[in-house]
């Protein structure tokens, strides 16, 4: 269960960085993504997979969550 | 010799790890690569981070070197009591070269030594009543301390000293903060988690403690220099393009700083990063509980100051883009005739960096303003994300190599030739020996700065001076030259 820090970078896209690991990776897809809630399972650009309980209301970026490998 | 191929690349490193034992080859394997601008994770290519192989000569500090020699140690008003035996804080001591404006010893301590000097019995018996008889002492002595820290040496980790109760017992009778870093060294692989830690302990004990103060008047305008140790000037040769640029610098953390403006960094609007390795940490922090972006820049020669100016400036508005403008207007006939004097001079030499944790993949730029090459670059300390940057701004087929061993440098160098080497003082001797001009890249040699327009001046005259200096013909001794070539090249001997 890493301790995930999730950030917007410069081009918008939202990056997902494990301290522990020094592992920066852009976030490709979000299984929910809507106005009222964020999470699911992501899918990095390196195609490793990651799942967190959807949280209400969307969180504001940065934000630090626990997330479950899947 | 010319440009290696990959292939060649390759069979070199092959070659060189040739004489380790085979468990010892897997493991340094994997630290050595051939750059490939197409990869885009440095995961793939290197390893780092790893602990050291024993039996190899590495040149890694340790954590409290990350804590007290990098970040706390240039705070210039607080005290940093080398909590442990003697020889850490004094081998260590004034040898950074952090430069700071005040009155060592009255209102500012930055190049002196505060111990607790361990004996036996401190071992024994604990030296927490030590401790706390010091500090009383230290506000008696120096009453315009703004405060203190307690930098752990290997001991007190060892024999369980709680530093915490003790800094929280002196901060209530001296009433300034006293910060206790766990820093002892054996912890962690290098100095670098010795920055982690000096980071957490500023964001436990410092960063929110003007939280509720409103007195300081902050303007749209305030950025702070993150990751600047103003070794030789550097932090204040950078300061003074921001602030040309109508930008107010309300921090420097920690070269030059003070315990007041690291307090007030989060009222900063940006925060600039220039070594992302030690102070990332922090600035991810500030972004998260204060909302206080930023971003990492480069100040190394005209080209990198140009693109950060920019990039800097999009975060403000047009006044402020078009002073970055006027700001490189301003230096662009400084640096170009900089450029014109010393390129000719250095046009088409080949460097080899070997550097701590920002520099090796920042100051490619600087040398390739000049018309040089770089063609072997690491880090001692560096982890993924850093090669992750530094992928991009190296040639291909280019060396990359971390935490390299004394053996692996002196083998790539006899291979690669370079006209240049640039690393840190343990390696100086034995390269200049071997008539290879050499310049210091941590401490710029005793001189400096190279950040900004005018450090980039300083710069290119230190490796026009070192690398077209003629004691480097005159290294062998006349009789032992060859009768043929009299002026042949003694690097490779």
């Amino acid at each position: 269960m890493p301790s995930v820090m999730i950030r917007v970078k410069e081009n918008g896209a939202l990056l997902f960085y494990i301290a522990k690991k020094d592992q920066e990776d852009e976030i490709a897809e979000v299984e929910t993504d809507t106005e009222e809630s964020w999470g699911g399972e992501v899918l990095l650009t390196d195609g490793s997979r990651y799942y967190v309980d959807p949280i209400t209301p969307r969180p504001s970026f940065p934000t630090t969550l626990r997330f479950k490998r899947v | 010799m010319s440009t290696m191929t990959r292939e060649e690349t390759a069979a070199l490193i092959q070659e060189v790890l040739e004489v380790y034992p085979e468990s010892a080859r897997e493991e340094r394997a994997k630290h050595l690569t051939v750059n490939d601008q197409e990869v885009e994770q440095s995961k793939k290519c290197i390893t780092s981070n790893r602990k050291s192989l024993p039996g190899v000569m590495t040149i890694r500090g340790c954590a409290y070197a990350g804590s007290k020699g990098v970040v706390w140690g240039p705070i210039k008003d607080m005290i940093h009591i080398s909590h442990g035996p003697v020889g850490c804080g004094q081998y260590s001591r004034a040898g950074r070269r952090n430069y700071y404006v005040g009155t060592t010893g009255i209102n500012t301590f930055g190049t002196m030594n505060f111990t607790s000097d361990f004996q036996e019995k401190d071992i024994v018996f604990g030296g927490d009543k030590k401790l706390s008889k010091i500090m009383t002492e230290i506000e008696q002595l120096f009453p315009l301390n703004k405060g203190i820290t307690i930098q752990s040496e290997c001991p007190i980790g060892l024999i369980g000293d709680d530093i915490e109760a003790v800094a929280k017992q002196a901060a209530k009778t001296l009433e300034k903060p006293v910060v206790p870093v766990r820093c002892e060294g054996f912890r962690g692989v290098s100095q670098s988690l010795g920055h982690h830690i000096a980071n957490d302990a500023v964001r436990d004990w410092v960063l929110g403690n003007r939280d509720e103060d409103t007195s300081f008047v902050s303007t749209p305008y305030d950025v702070t220099i993150l990751g600047d140790y103003n070794i030789g000037g550097d932090a204040w040769a950078s300061r003074t393009l921001l602030e040309d640029m109508g930008l107010r610098v309300i921090a420097q953390w920690s070269g030059d700083g003070t315990l007041a403006e690291m307090e007030n960094t989060p009222k900063a609007k940006l925060n600039l990063l220039h070594c992302y390795r030690s102070m990332n940490y922090i600035s991810r922090h500030m972004e998260e509980k204060y909302g206080v972006p930023w971003m990492e820049y480069n100040f190394f020669g005209p080209t990198k100051i140009a693109e950060s100016l920019r990039q800097i400036a999009a975060f403000f508005d047009e006044t402020i883009q078009a002073n970055a403008e006027k700001v490189i207007e301003k230096y662009q006939a400084e640096y170009q005739a900089v450029i014109n004097k010393y390129r000719p001079r250095l046009e088409g030499k080949r460097v080899m960096l070997y550097v701590g944790g920002l520099r090796p993949r920042h100051i490619i730029g600087a040398y390739e303003d000049l018309g040089m090459e770089v063609v072997g670059t690491g880090y001692e300390f560096g982890h993924n994300d850093d090669y992750d940057r530094t992928i991009k701004e190296m040639g291909n087929a280019t060396l990359i190599y971390d935490d390299v061993t004394g053996y692996e440098f002196e083998e790539f160098v006899k291979r690669v030739k370079p006209d240049l080497i640039g690393s840190g003082i343990k390696e100086k001797y034995i390269f200049q020996k071997m008539g290879i001009p050499f310049r210091q890249m941590h401490s710029w040699d005793y001189s400096g700065p190279y950040h900004g327009y005018d450090g980039f001046a300083i710069f290119a005259r230190d490796m026009d001076m070192t690398l077209n200096n003629p004691c480097w013909s005159k290294v062998q001794a006349p009789w032992l030259k060859s009768e043929e070539a009299p002026e042949a090249a003694v690097a490779g001997a």
